[in-house]
């Protein structure tokens, strides 16, 4: 009996990753659910949790429930995308700019100190504001400030591996530069990059929801959870479970994704590697 | 130092510049020409052509940058499209709300952080460390747009104590800043614990205790001090998330400051004025990074002989 309660425990400590997968398959299998979310019904606006739905209709009557796995979709897509467009960027600028040196690293050294100049996401909401509302300017607003820091760090732990001996030895036997590229240089940075893309990760859900929240990221009929946050805040007296649940939604997600982060982080060890 | 001073001075010129000229390519950003964008797709063409010409649209590129760079230079920062009033006397009229709520956040995060860190260090491993650690990953977890209605819900809805928005009352800015200043606390109390584990380690904490000095006087005197310093940089950097927080945290309370100016001005599609509060926000904020690596060398002379040699 006792040996069971612990195993239950243990699956219990594994709740961020449950959370993930949950995130992932809503996201993915959302379109093939018999949901709803854009069925307006004026009987049963604003209506709380309860018998009728588990999470209650909000000012227009639509489902909660429903829009919250579209607004799961909204999220992922957009992690998605933004993680691969700004780490295809940044790790190839990394890459180069570390290796060759010269007036080129001098060049894009630069490029990143501007960057970096613009707090936060101010410069995802300015390119969004500007580009207009719509999912693919969300994706590239936010990989615009989302490469910068996987070519600082990439370009860091390069400078640190290309010194090493195996390096030297394989310039030295003539190795074609992509080959010491993708075989010698990629495996040795790729942990702490991992770590990184997985706290980018929680950084991207809430950016994308805060750019919707000021209305500048995806349009009626999409959901995100961030506008639905900013219908529901007008209705926050009469009807709080239109900013709870995809208050609670998001904050889960993104508390998962950064314990994931830590996870991985103590699984690669990677702070131990970059104290040494 | 002089060296220092120097170098350190030039790359902060080199990002003014890049800054500025970045933030004045994004106006080519919008898809399509600008002036249709701005004015409509059924304005007239007469006064397309005005707004053009008004605009200095209808000049080779490389002119309106250096004549954008030229007045950036002098400070003017041009006409509103939307008001038609000059955009420095707007910007002027919303940056004491902004900085109001900025430095009210900052003083909150400074005192929901310390206790946090300190407690959290002292009993490591406890109980009250995991319960510290636990609040300051929540307060990371918990975005502004989140943070603002729960604390509207809970201070002005359910207790009625907390005006709901607006900058009327002196203690409108309570919560705002209470918002903006959670998760700039988080990451502090994890910076404070973190140092302040590292310094008790030290073996002139050793030496004060051996001496008789009470573990108080301890803490308060010899350790804290040097835990500032790290964590007083970390105050500088974070600085910009706080600026750009403070854009989200406006709108959710209506605080009339810049953050609420840039959203409005975006939803006006009044771009100069756009392009200026976000000049204006990142400006500051390099300039607020300097003055904290100056002061960071001015305090302690080992970085500035590590970065000299």
């Amino acid at each position: 009996m006792k040996a069971k309660t612990h195993k239950s425990l243990r699956i219990l400590a594994h709740w961020p990753i449950a959370i993930i997968i949950c995130w992932c398959l809503f996201a993915l299998l959302g379109p093939l659910l018999p949901l709803q979310p854009n069925e307006i019904d004026l009987t049963r606006i604003l209506l709380p949790p309860g018998e009728a739905s588990v999470l209650g209709y909000d000012d227009l009557g639509r489902p909660i429930f429903d829009r919250v796995i579209l607004g799961a979709k909204t999220s992922f897509l957009v992690s998605l995308w933004v993680v691969i467009v700004s780490l295809l960027i940044g790790v190839t600028l990394g890459i180069v700019s570390a290796y060759y040196g010269g007036w080129f690293d001098h060049v894009v050294v630069q490029i990143i100190d501007i960057f970096l100049a613009f707090p936060g996401i101010l410069l995802a909401i300015a390119l969004a504001g500007i580009m207009g509302p719509g999912i693919e300017n969300v994706v590239i607003a936010l990989s615009t400030v989302g490469w910068v820091g996987y070519a600082r760090l990439t370009r860091a732990q390069v400078l640190s591996v290309k010194q090493r001996e195996h390096i030297q030895a394989a310039v030295a036997l003539g190795s074609q530069s992509t080959s010491i590229f993708y075989k010698h240089i990629l495996p040795l940075i790729l942990a702490p990059i991992i770590v990184e893309a997985s706290f980018g990760i929680a950084g991207i859900v809430i950016a994308e929801a805060g750019l919707s929240f000021l209305g500048l990221g995806v349009q009626p009929p999409e959901a995100s959870w961030g506008n639905m946050i900013r219908d529901g805040a007008r209705y926050l007296l009469v009807a709080p479970h239109m900013v709870l649940v995809p208050g609670i939604v998001l904050m889960l997600v993104v508390l998962a994704v950064n314990l994931a982060g830590d996870r991985l982080r103590d699984y690669f060890d990677v702070r131990l590697r970059s104290s040494v | 130092m002089q060296h220092f001073l120097i170098t350190r001075l030039a790359s902060a010129a080199i990002v003014v510049f890049g800054v500025t000229s970045l933030v004045f390519f994004m106006i080519h950003l919008i898809p399509g020409d600008p002036v249709e964008v701005m004015l409509g797709e059924s304005a007239r063409v007469a006064d397309r052509e005005n707004l053009r010409h008004a605009l200095g649209l209808d000049r080779p590129v490389l002119v309106q940058w250096l004549d954008y760079l030229y007045h950036i230079a002098r400070l003017d920062f041009g006409v509103s499209l939307h008001s038609k009033e000059s955009i420095t006397s707007i910007l002027l009229m919303h940056i004491p709300a902004t900085i109001e709520l900025t430095l009210i956040a900052l003083l909150f995060a400074i005192v929901i952080s310390l206790p946090l860190g300190i407690l959290a260090a002292l009993n490591k491993n406890s109980g009250w460390d995991r319960a510290a650690m636990t609040v300051s990953l929540l307060g990371v977890s918990i975005p502004n747009f989140l943070m603002g209605p729960l604390l509207i819900l809970l201070f002005s809805m359910y207790l009625g104590w907390l005006p709901v928005s607006g900058r009327d009352a002196p203690e409108s800015v309570i919560l705002p800043a209470l918002t903006l200043g959670t998760a700039m606390a988080a990451i502090l109390s994890r910076m404070v614990r973190a140092t302040l584990l590292e310094v008790i380690n030290e073996d002139y904490i050793r030496t004060a205790r051996a001496k008789g000095l009470s573990r108080f006087r301890v803490i308060l005197l010899h350790a804290l001090p040097n835990t500032l310093l790290p964590v007083i940089t970390l105050l500088g950097l974070q600085l910009g998330a706080l600026l750009a927080g403070a854009v989200i945290t406006e709108v959710v309370f209506s605080w009339p400051g810049i953050g609420q100016l840039t959203i409005d001005a975006i939803h006006k599609r009044d771009y100069p004025l756009v392009q200026s509060c976000i000049l204006l926000i990142s400006l500051t904020y390099v300039l607020v990074n300097i003055a904290t690596d100056i002061l960071y060398c001015v305090a302690d002379p080992r970085i500035r002989l590590g970065q000299e040699s």
